[in-house]
């Protein structure tokens, strides 16, 4: 190999943001349970309340063990800075709360997580942000909905139910055009699989619960900063993120574009965001969530490989109606994921069983390997129902609105034995047609 | 902060704090490719505890407006008119790499106006590798992974610039390639061409009685501790400090030894 090169994506999964512990040794990084740090003297303190040092205050702010991970997740991302917050709902709310308030209005894509359609939709409402909601693949319509006061434009990589995939390049274009960011959720994607600051995304969060740490011990988020909007650009030429760009009485008068040419977004989000609203990360998930980080490359091989061997067998399969996974070319993102996703398309995805609603409940429960729970990107696969769990109260003429039927099933496939997946939903679905 | 030099706005970054005639003043001056950022915070520190400062951004860096200079004697002119327009009569100058040579040139030009000399990751001379060269010139982007990858020596800098949480390493790609992305105009190669022509060190180094500062990582590879060699024999009541697990972008990888050793020297 000739000439210098940055490390790889698993040399990075295991070093980046991590040094042997000074004082100990310690090769793992250790857990720092402490809730603050004694000052070296006044001096010391008081420069350090006024980031004129670099160190540790309080955990609510920093903590050496959560740094770790989000140097960890900045250098896997390409992005300048990372913010280890409880969850990723709160990573999104910290992401467009930095940036926006009463007055504000988000463009995001329709296809989301139902979190994060309540987030934006209800919550964020109540408290003057307003949103418009558009097809993630009309172009048009992310263009039409920007007004003078849009702050972001917000979408998923991978989209809710049907994974749409997001045209990060063209939607990024139409967000750099207008003078502003696009802030992404990579959950479903990681950025072993899509590093969205590549192809143009400024801000990503993650919901770390999933793949990240991967083994379904932690609620956590990440919020990393790509570094790549110039938000004193954006503010010369329309006005907005005067937050970040004019001086803030709420610290010491600060201009965090003064402050940091590329880094000003994750200053004020670290420096009030965290400060204010307080959903930092627990050291003890931090810590698991780094455990998870350092086999990321490897799971995600594993999982991109398993899920498409049963992919192609619920495809070929006589009991299932349809199956939504970009890889197959009847996903209409089929092309697109090619290129931007060419290591695979995750591990989530949904397909439709054919029969009501009382089918859906019989291949849940007889299934043994795959758990029935609500959450996704754990080692062990998982499935839900959505028409028996979160839309139970739904008639099946409104579930189609939502793009579900009676019969949909999403799965997460885990890291198991394939064949012995593959076994257990052969015995499911079976299961499920006895009563058709 | 913005003043007007050669008829060009100049932007400053002062610490958050105004300039105050009564305060000795310490100046900042950036890189390669850099700008006043690179000092948030030392710069900040210096700004609250007892001094002026003047983080600069060269012209065509940054927010300042105008051509980049294409020569160090032309940047040390700018400084001085600089100090001339901001009212300064005598400063403190602080260096970092190509910084470090026009604040040498600076010296030997205005040396009643330098108190003392601070030059950070210096060398002289200050050979930019054709290779390098070529990259900055021909393939930015190159140029700006070699830079970034020489500079640094760890995928953890502890406690991480400016604080816990950011990525030194993408934190210096990132403002190289929000130089480019500002000043199209090949200001890489520019700067880097200003830093293998520039011939004046060692007649500028001899002039030079203020007391000096050389500020050295141990594992610099682009301006190694043996490239300081040249001007620190000649400048021989110059304090050389070697900086343990730091390269050449030593006010991120080493912020509190850098802060800890430029206040040290300064404040005396």
């Amino acid at each position: 190999m000739s000439g210098p090169h940055y490390p790889g994506f698993d040399t990075l999964s295991l070093h980046a943001g991590a040094a042997p512990d000074p004082s100990t040794g310690a090769r793992a990084t250790p857990i720092y349970l402490t809730s603050s740090y004694v000052f070296k003297d006044s001096d010391q303190a008081a420069s350090l309340f006024n980031m004129e040092r670099a160190g540790h205050v309080y955990s609510r702010i920093s903590n050496p063990t959560n740094a770790v991970l989000e140097e960890r997740i900045a250098a896997l991302e390409g992005g300048v800075a990372g913010i280890a917050v409880a969850s990723g709902q709160a990573a999104m709310h910290l992401g467009l709360s930095t940036i926006a308030g009463a007055g504000s209005h988000i463009v995001a894509s329709r296809a989301l997580y139902g979190g994060s359609q309540n987030l934006l939709a209800y919550t964020m409402k109540r408290f003057g942000i307003e949103t418009t909601f558009v097809d993630p693949r009309d172009m048009n319509a992310w263009r039409n909905a920007i007004r003078p006061n849009t702050k972001a434009l917000f979408a998923e990589t991978l989209g809710n139910p049907g994974l749409d995939v997001l045209n990060i390049p063209t939607v990024a274009n139409i967000a750099h055009e207008n003078y502003l960011p696009l802030m992404v959720d990579s959950t479903f994607t990681t950025p072993y699989l899509l590093r969205p600051f590549d192809l143009g995304a400024d801000l990503v969060f993650h919901s770390a619960t999933k793949f990240l740490c991967g083994h379904g011990t932690a609620i956590g988020g990440l919020l990393v900063d790509g570094g790549t909007f110039d938000w004193q650009q954006a503010y010369e030429k329309t006005g907005r993120f005067a937050e970040l760009c004019e001086p803030y009485d709420g610290f010491h008068g600060m201009v965090f574009t003064e402050e940091s040419t590329v880094a000003a977004f994750s200053l004020r989000a670290r420096r009030e965001g965290l400060r204010d609203f307080g959903a930092c990360m627990s050291p003890h998930n931090a810590f698991a969530i780094l455990q998870g980080i350092e086999t990321l490359g490897l799971r995600m091989d594993r999982h991109v490989a398993n899920t498409r061997k049963v992919v192609d067998f619920l495809a070929a399969h006589p009991a299932v109606a349809s199956v939504s996974y970009p890889e197959l070319p009847s996903h209409p993102d089929y092309e697109l994921a090619k290129t931007l996703l060419p290591k695979g398309c995750g591990a989530v995805f949904s397909f439709n069983l054919k029969g009501d609603r009382a089918a859906g409940q019989r291949f849940v429960e007889s299934l043994n390997i795959f758990s029935h729970l609500a959450n996704v990107g754990d080692a062990k696969s998982l499935v839900i129902h959505p028409a028996s769990t979160t839309h139970f109260r739904v008639p099946a003429e409104q579930l189609s609105a939502s793009g579900i039927t009676e019969g949909t099933m999403r799965l997460s496939i885990g890291l198991e034995n394939v064949d012995d997946l593959i076994e257990d939903l052969t015995r499911g679905l079976k299961v499920a047609q006895k009563g058709a | 902060m913005l003043f007007q030099v050669n008829q060009h706005e100049a932007y400053c970054y002062t610490g958050g704090k105004a300039l105050n005639p009564a305060l000795p003043t310490v100046v900042f001056i950036h890189g390669a490719q850099n700008d006043h950022s690179v000092w948030a915070l030392q710069s900040r520190y210096f700004a609250h505890h007892g001094y002026n400062v003047l983080a600069v951004d060269l012209p065509g860096h940054g927010r300042s407006k105008g051509d980049a200079l294409t020569c160090i004697e032309d940047m040390a002119d700018w400084l001085i008119a600089l100090l001339d327009t901001a009212q300064i009569p005598e400063a403190t100058l602080v260096g970092h790499s190509m910084g470090s040579l026009i604040a040498l040139e600076t010296c030997a030009r205005a040396k009643d106006r330098v108190k003392r000399l601070c030059l950070l990751g210096t060398a002289y001379p200050m050979r930019v590798s054709d290779t390098l060269l070529n990259a900055a010139r021909d393939e930015e982007q190159t140029a700006i992974d070699m830079v970034n990858i020489w500079s640094h020596t760890s995928m953890a800098h502890k406690p991480s610039f400016p604080g816990p949480g950011f990525s030194v390493l993408g934190g210096s790609q990132r403002l190289m390639q929000r130089m480019s992305k500002i000043n199209p105009a090949q200001l890489f190669y520019t700067d880097f061409f200003a830093c293998n022509a520039y011939a004046n060190g060692e007649a500028a180094a001899q002039t030079v009685q203020c007391p000096t500062l050389f500020l050295i990582g141990k594992k610099d590879m682009m301006t190694p501790p043996k490239a300081t060699g040249t001007l620190s024999k000649i400048i021989s009541h110059g304090k050389t400090v070697l900086l343990d697990n730091c390269g050449h972008s030593l006010m991120s990888e080493q912020s509190e030894a850098v802060l800890n050793t430029l206040f040290q020297f300064v404040k005396v």
